[in-house]
């Protein structure tokens, strides 16, 4: 509460970083999620500029620890880790960009549905979403996977079609609160139709969560497309996933190699945690309560 | 409270059904050919009479609706057929396998429920302290750690580097698991625990925090503080028993987790048990043997999901006989 009175009551903030507006939390908060798109955006950025040229076996530098010149290292078969992490970064941000534009459609159609539809539609997505929710999810990943007929088809499949069920309660718990709420009936008694009700005084409410949810589904997505590349579903081993890139990492562990495998992972959590970093602090930014700060 | 379980019990059945009619139809979309799958490497040396025979063997001549009404009845028997890769009744191979999975599990459920508590009320008494910033810190940055990468680094450090633990394996190798000592089953234990546990500490320790701050800013814990109870005294007295609850709660809705989890750390430590068959039977094809996994992951979650709501129910005086009357709150 102090800081961001600090913000407000303060006539003149000073110094560079409140020009940057550092000294308030919003401006904080905006900060962080430039930087994560910042990121999102440099490693398509790098892959491209790098071209596939690292991704070619060049027996003269094989086993290299980084250096400036490898800044991730090289593997037994001479190819720069840097530019094969990035490749697989670029198929991560892929499959979970696809994963969360599928699951947020089903999700939002359902969600809508079982909400609005009466009490078969709502049992019958409940169920769904029941079934979905007790089977581990990896044990899932894998069937569908397997269905899916294997190959990067099967994992871009698996990750696609099974990361709805959360975000699909979300939406039906806050539709379903929405319906309940006192503006909402009111309108409705004031004899607005339920397009202009659904327009007007539920999409504000809902846009917000949804968006909120679909990128913080993006982080999941990307690290089950991990763990299946990891367990050796599909891609061929030549093709630069992080997992399979981790896979054959453990290979060469006992040899001394450690960068094969810290290093990717490592970026890959670093993706990860910037998708978490965009997602919570747009959730702030929008949340009507945190306007003052 | 019988009322309850047997309401319970029949919820699962439905679910099982569900899931099995569900699973099924989906397998028997895959193009993937069962008789390839179960032939493997030796594709070429067989002929097309023999492939006619191991299809009417393992009856995939038949069309697929006559096909699941035989499983199906077949699994109410508890037969859930032969796993093609393992060669043996996938109820004998499950069983087997799960045994191992279970050492695995349980450890690494106590170690990261023993731990997240102790941590999260600890960083929860002395809230925005220096110990609590490193707690959060640690949660943050290990909530989207992938398992198998934790998994790698261990390896790495303990195994390589250290050289204080196995590489791999459940046990020495040229050691059948009968002659396997406890102290060597221990020790192929400890690292793939360790990893599942410290992936699997962060939500308990966020959660425990949460609810021990919540327990502190009660009107109980500020009366206790008036008498003169220090903040170690308030925690001891008043926090912990309410924040025990929902902790052990949490270990058990999270079991989902921690089974998807178990799968990949069985793959970096070659760790024998239920998550590695789970590969195998996904990657080779073996149908039968992952749809019985699919079905008894199902049960495994859903038993813990149950657990959670039975502590509830006997221990939280707040909840419980109320419920059954007014036909479950939720």
């Amino acid at each position: 509460m102090n800081e961001s009175a600090s913000c407000r009551a303060v006539p003149a903030p000073r110094g560079l970083a409140a020009a940057l507006g550092l000294s308030c939390r919003r401006g904080r908060w905006l900060w962080a999620m430039g930087v994560s798109i910042a990121v999102f955006a440099a490693v398509p950025l790098t892959a491209w500029l790098m071209g596939t040229a690292g991704l070619d076996p060049d027996l003269a530098v094989r086993n290299q620890p980084p250096s400036w010149g490898h800044l991730f290292g090289t593997d037994p078969l001479g190819r720069d880790m840097l530019s094969r992490t990035m490749h697989g970064l670029v198929l991560s941000l892929q499959v979970g960009l696809l994963a969360s534009a599928v699951s947020s459609v089903v999700a939002l159609f359902l969600g809508v549905a079982s909400a609005t539809l009466g009490r078969t539609a709502d049992a019958v997505v409940s169920w769904l979403v029941d079934i979905f929710m007790t089977v581990p999810h990896m044990v899932l990943l894998i069937l569908i996977s397997f269905v899916a007929g294997g190959g990067s088809r099967g994992v871009v499949i698996a990750v696609a079609a099974t990361h709805w069920p959360a975000l699909t309660r979300i939406i039906r718990a806050e539709v379903l609160q929405l319906r309940g709420a006192l503006y909402v009936r009111t309108a409705r008694r004031f004899g607005r139709g339920p397009l202009a009700v659904a327009a007007y005084h539920m999409l504000p409410h809902l846009l917000p969560q949804f968006l909120i949810g679909l990128i913080l589904l993006f982080p999941h997505a990307i690290l089950h497309e991990a763990g299946l590349t990891f367990l050796g579903v599909g891609l061929s081993p030549h093709t630069p996933a992080v997992g399979i890139l981790l896979a054959e990492s453990m290979r060469h562990l006992s040899t001394g190699q450690w960068w094969l495998g810290i290093l990717p992972g490592a970026a890959l959590l670093a993706l990860v945690k910037c998708c978490d970093i965009l997602g919570t602090n747009l959730d702030r930014l929008l949340d009507p309560k945190t306007a003052q700060e | 409270m019988i009322l309850y379980l047997v309401r319970r019990l029949v919820h699962l059945l439905a679910l099982l059904a569900a899931v099995s009619v569900l699973s099924f139809t989906l397998v028997s979309m895959s193009p993937i050919d069962p008789v390839d799958a179960y032939i493997g490497a030796d594709v070429m040396k067989i002929g097309p009479e023999q492939r006619v025979k191991i299809a009417a063997r393992w009856g995939l001549d038949k069309p697929p609706l006559e096909r699941f009404t035989a499983w199906a009845a077949n699994l109410a028997r508890g037969d859930f057929g032969t796993s093609a890769i393992y060669r043996e009744p996938v109820t004998q191979v499950i069983a087997k396998r799960f045994a191992m999975s279970l050492w695995l599990m349980a450890l690494a459920w106590v170690l990261s429920g023993l731990f997240g508590f102790v941590l999260g009320v600890l960083a929860g008494a002395w809230e925005n302290g220096l110990f609590d910033r490193a707690v959060r810190f640690y949660a943050y940055l290990l909530a989207g750690t992938p398992t198998f990468w934790l998994g790698l680094l261990l390896l790495l450090v303990f195994s390589v580097a250290l050289g204080v633990t196995p590489v791999c394996c459940a046990f020495p190798p040229g050691v059948t698991p009968q002659e396997a000592t406890l102290w060597q089953r221990l020790t192929h234990l400890v690292l793939p625990a360790a990893t599942l546990s410290i992936v699997g500490v962060s939500a308990v320790i966020l959660h425990t925090r949460q609810k021990t701050i919540q327990a502190l800013r009660s009107d109980y814990a500020l009366f206790a503080r008036a008498q003169g109870e220090t903040t170690a005294g308030v925690v001891r007295h008043h926090a912990l028993r309410n924040v025990i609850l929902p902790a052990v709660t949490l270990q058990f809705a999270t079991l989902g987790e921690l089974f998807g989890g178990s799968i990949l750390a069985e793959q970096v430590f070659s760790y024998p048990g239920l998550g590695q068959a789970t590969v195998e039977a996904g990657l080779r094809g073996d149908v039968p043997l992952l749809l019985g996994i699919v079905l008894v992951s199902a049960v495994f979650v859903f038993t813990g999901n149950t657990m959670a709501d039975v502590l509830y129910r006997v221990i939280d005086p707040r909840i419980g006989h109320g419920m059954d009357r007014q036909g479950g709150a939720a």
